[in-house]
């Protein structure tokens, strides 16, 4: 066994995880301000200057507390709920190439926790696993509203999902790869995804809005029509948790639409092969930081602009619109792809 | 039937365009929209360091009044206590002695006054009934508090501080100078 | 013992034993998580083979969505362990005899083959990946492979049909 191969790797993975952590509790901070500044407010401002410890104060309240759990619940699995939502959150960003191998002393490090050939079903298979954190909570608390709540929303995703698949065939198409490292590769080199499958970004963004749960299609936890959605019994922490991982969600699957689509690492107008190793990871981790956080913004940008599909309408979008579009999108890349090779 | 106001506007039936049917068009102007109130002004008024003006005839905490010599102008008549609708004020009157000229205006004085600011209502009747002008509603409103009891507020609460001891406070009161703020 | 043999028998424990809770547990949305487990660990013994499509495909198609649907069944029927009516012995009797024939014939069919014989091919098989998957089963079983999915086609229409149906 490599030893500096392991200490590279938990590293790495501490770095991503405190990344992401600290990424998703400033999100929740930029998401308020976003949401004042549409509003005509100014949103949290008293917390440190601007308001930027604000998060930190958000935190230490959860944590204070009374952590509540139900009497009828059950309550191994209402531990496990939360748990469950979190986990599956972190454990998406392994297959992330954060940016080009760094050189450091003579070892190549890659700035990717796992390059494995399936990086795109990996990521496919956790986020199916995320729906149980979702259900368990739901069924556990032992609430009629939270169990409604927690079924529409793996129904949502579950839908979804397949209209996410089959919109990212298209670019599986294109690139000949499930890797992510190679599809960054190749976008390095040459275009960018976006350029050759628009449409397949759109379908892309739009079922990653509806699996993270974001508004317009947060059902699941519609205050008004479901009281608070699954996650109505949490108290205290491990509702902390809930909230969190949706805000985890949202930076991996941005930084993933950003990988995918955007180029992952690669800096627009600058030739990475001209530069050294390491500044060349720099420059590629602050383009693909860059775009995330712009992805991230839209996401925001667009909660605080569209009001909540109804249930039918979300359903309707979701079977009689967007699968068909992937159908359709599939089908001509691959007649594309043919008919080029052909010529 | 005839419109109500003028900016009533008629739904509009019409079968949807294409453009409009495919929604993306329109979320994309709803954003354009949204973005713009970036760049609006901000409703917010950050409240303990800024404050809203008072209108002119904003009716707010009770203050007994005293005239030029620093020499309390209420009487204790009790028309106030009749002419308020809430039943908040009571008093008791008491007769001055010869040495206490220069603190009451009158033979006749308040020896207890007491307005309970949770029964009070501030419509200002009091003001209009009183003889004398020794109560005004001011432009401050009642501080919030734990007990009931503290509500009750008594004559050191409501007196205007005495305009010839204490010059300072009692143009703080009348809002002439700016309360200097705290050093802590 | 390398850490991979160490990794099957955890594994296969796991397997084993989550797939007996399934049985065992009273509450119905147990057994569908112990039955969760079970497949994650299928998906483990497919990772040591270096089947990785294979595995996580597994994930994918029966533990993320034939499951999910199995939970919200149970959930929304909300069963307990009181409301489920005693069966007829004759029944249970049944069972008995057909899952151990089952099981007599999968023995019987095992013993034969040459998996018995070899020591499982740890790390070193690729017909898991996903390159040699596809091309076997574009190449050489294409023509089932494209029967399965009409048959899956006609359940989809089925299914469009039935829920068109008001």
């Amino acid at each position: 066994m490599d030893w500096e191969f392991i200490l590279e790797k938990l590293l790495l993975i501490t770095v991503v995880v405190t990344v992401s952590l600290v990424v998703a509790m400033y999100a929740t901070y930029i998401e308020r301000k976003f949401a004042g500044f549409i509003q005509d407010r100014y949103g949290p401002d008293r917390a440190g200057p601007f308001g930027i410890l604000q998060p930190l104060a958000d935190g230490l309240k959860l944590f204070f507390k009374e952590e509540v759990i139900p009497s009828h619940s059950n309550k191994l699995l209402f531990v496990l709920g939360p748990c469950l939502a979190m986990l599956t959150a972190m454990m998406t960003s392994a297959v992330i190439p954060w940016s080009s191998p760094i050189e450091i002393g003579g070892r190549t490090v890659s700035l990717q926790i796992a390059d494995i050939n399936i990086g795109i079903l990996y990521v496919f298979g956790v986020v199916s696993m995320g729906v149980y954190g979702m259900m368990i909570g739901g069924w556990a608390s032992n609430n009629k509203f939270s169990l409604m709540a927690a079924l529409r929303g793996a129904s949502q995703a579950i839908s979804y999902e397949l209209a996410m698949g089959l919109s990212l065939i298209a670019v599986l198409m294109l690139s000949g790869s499930l890797s992510l490292r190679v599809i960054t590769e190749q976008q390095v080199t040459g275009l960018w995804n976006i350029v050759y499958q628009p449409l397949g970004f759109l379908i892309f963004f739009v079922c990653a809005l509806a699996e993270c749960n974001r508004a317009p299609f947060d059902l699941p936890e519609a205050e008004s029509e479901l009281n608070f959605g699954y996650h109505q019994e949490y108290s205290s922490m491990k509702l902390g948790f809930f909230l969190f991982a949706e805000y985890i969600n949202m930076f991996i699957s941005c930084a993933l639409i950003a990988t995918l689509y955007l180029g992952g690492y690669d800096m627009p107008f600058v030739n990475e092969a001209n530069l050294s190793g390491s500044s060349a990871a720099i420059v590629g981790a602050v383009a693909l930081f860059s775009k995330t956080f712009f992805l991230i913004l839209v996401f925001m940008w667009i909660r605080w602009t569209l009001p909540r599909f109804r249930y039918d309408q979300l359903m309707n979008l979701g079977w009689k619109s967007l699968i068909p579009l992937a159908l359709a999108n599939m089908l001509i890349t691959g007649a594309v792809i043919l008919w080029t090779m052909k010529g | 039937m005839e419109a109500l106001t003028q900016r009533s506007k008629p739904v509009d039936r019409s079968p949807m365009t294409w453009l409009e049917r495919i929604y993306l068009w329109n979320i994309f102007k709803g954003m354009l929209i949204t973005f713009t109130h970036f760049f609006k002004k901000r409703a917010t008024i950050k409240y303990p360091e800024q404050t809203r003006p008072f209108s002119p005839v904003f009716r707010g905490l009770h203050v007994l009044n005293r005239d030029e010599e620093g020499r309390e102008r209420c009487t204790a008549c009790g028309l106030c206590a009749v002419a308020c609708p809430a039943e908040a004020i009571t008093m008791e009157a008491a007769e001055r002695l010869p040495d206490e000229e220069n603190l009451y205006r009158e033979e006749k004085y308040a020896a207890k006054y007491e307005i309970n600011m949770l029964r009070c209502i501030f419509c200002g009747l009091c003001e209009d009934a009183c003889p004398k002008d020794a109560i005004y509603l001011s432009e401050t409103f009642a501080p919030a508090n734990y007990s009931r009891k503290s509500f009750i507020y008594g004559k050191k609460d409501l007196l205007i501080p005495n305009p010839v001891t204490n010059k300072e406070e009692y143009d703080i009161a009348k809002g002439l100078i700016e309360k200097k703020k705290k050093k802590s | 013992m390398s850490i991979t043999h160490l990794l099957f028998w955890f594994l296969t424990v796991l397997a084993l034993g989550s797939a007996l809770m399934v049985i065992f547990s009273k509450n119905p949305v147990h057994s569908i998580l112990w039955l969760i487990a079970t497949f994650f660990a299928i998906s483990g013994h497919y990772i040591l083979l270096n089947a990785q499509f294979l595995a996580i495909v597994n994930i994918i198609v029966y533990a993320g969505a034939i499951m999910v649907l199995f939970l919200f069944v149970v959930m929304l029927m909300n069963l307990n362990s009181a409301s489920i009516p005693l069966k007829n012995k004759w029944l249970g009797f049944a069972g008995v005899i057909s899952g151990g024939s089952l099981l007599l014939v999968l023995t019987a069919a095992l013993k034969d083959t040459e998996i018995m014989r070899n020591d499982v091919m740890m790390k070193t098989g690729d017909i898991g990946l996903i390159h040699n998957l596809g091309l076997v089963l574009f190449k050489d079983y294409v023509l089932p492979f494209e029967i399965s999915s009409v048959l899956f086609l006609s359940a989809m229409v089925g299914a469009v049909v039935i829920g068109k149906k008001d």
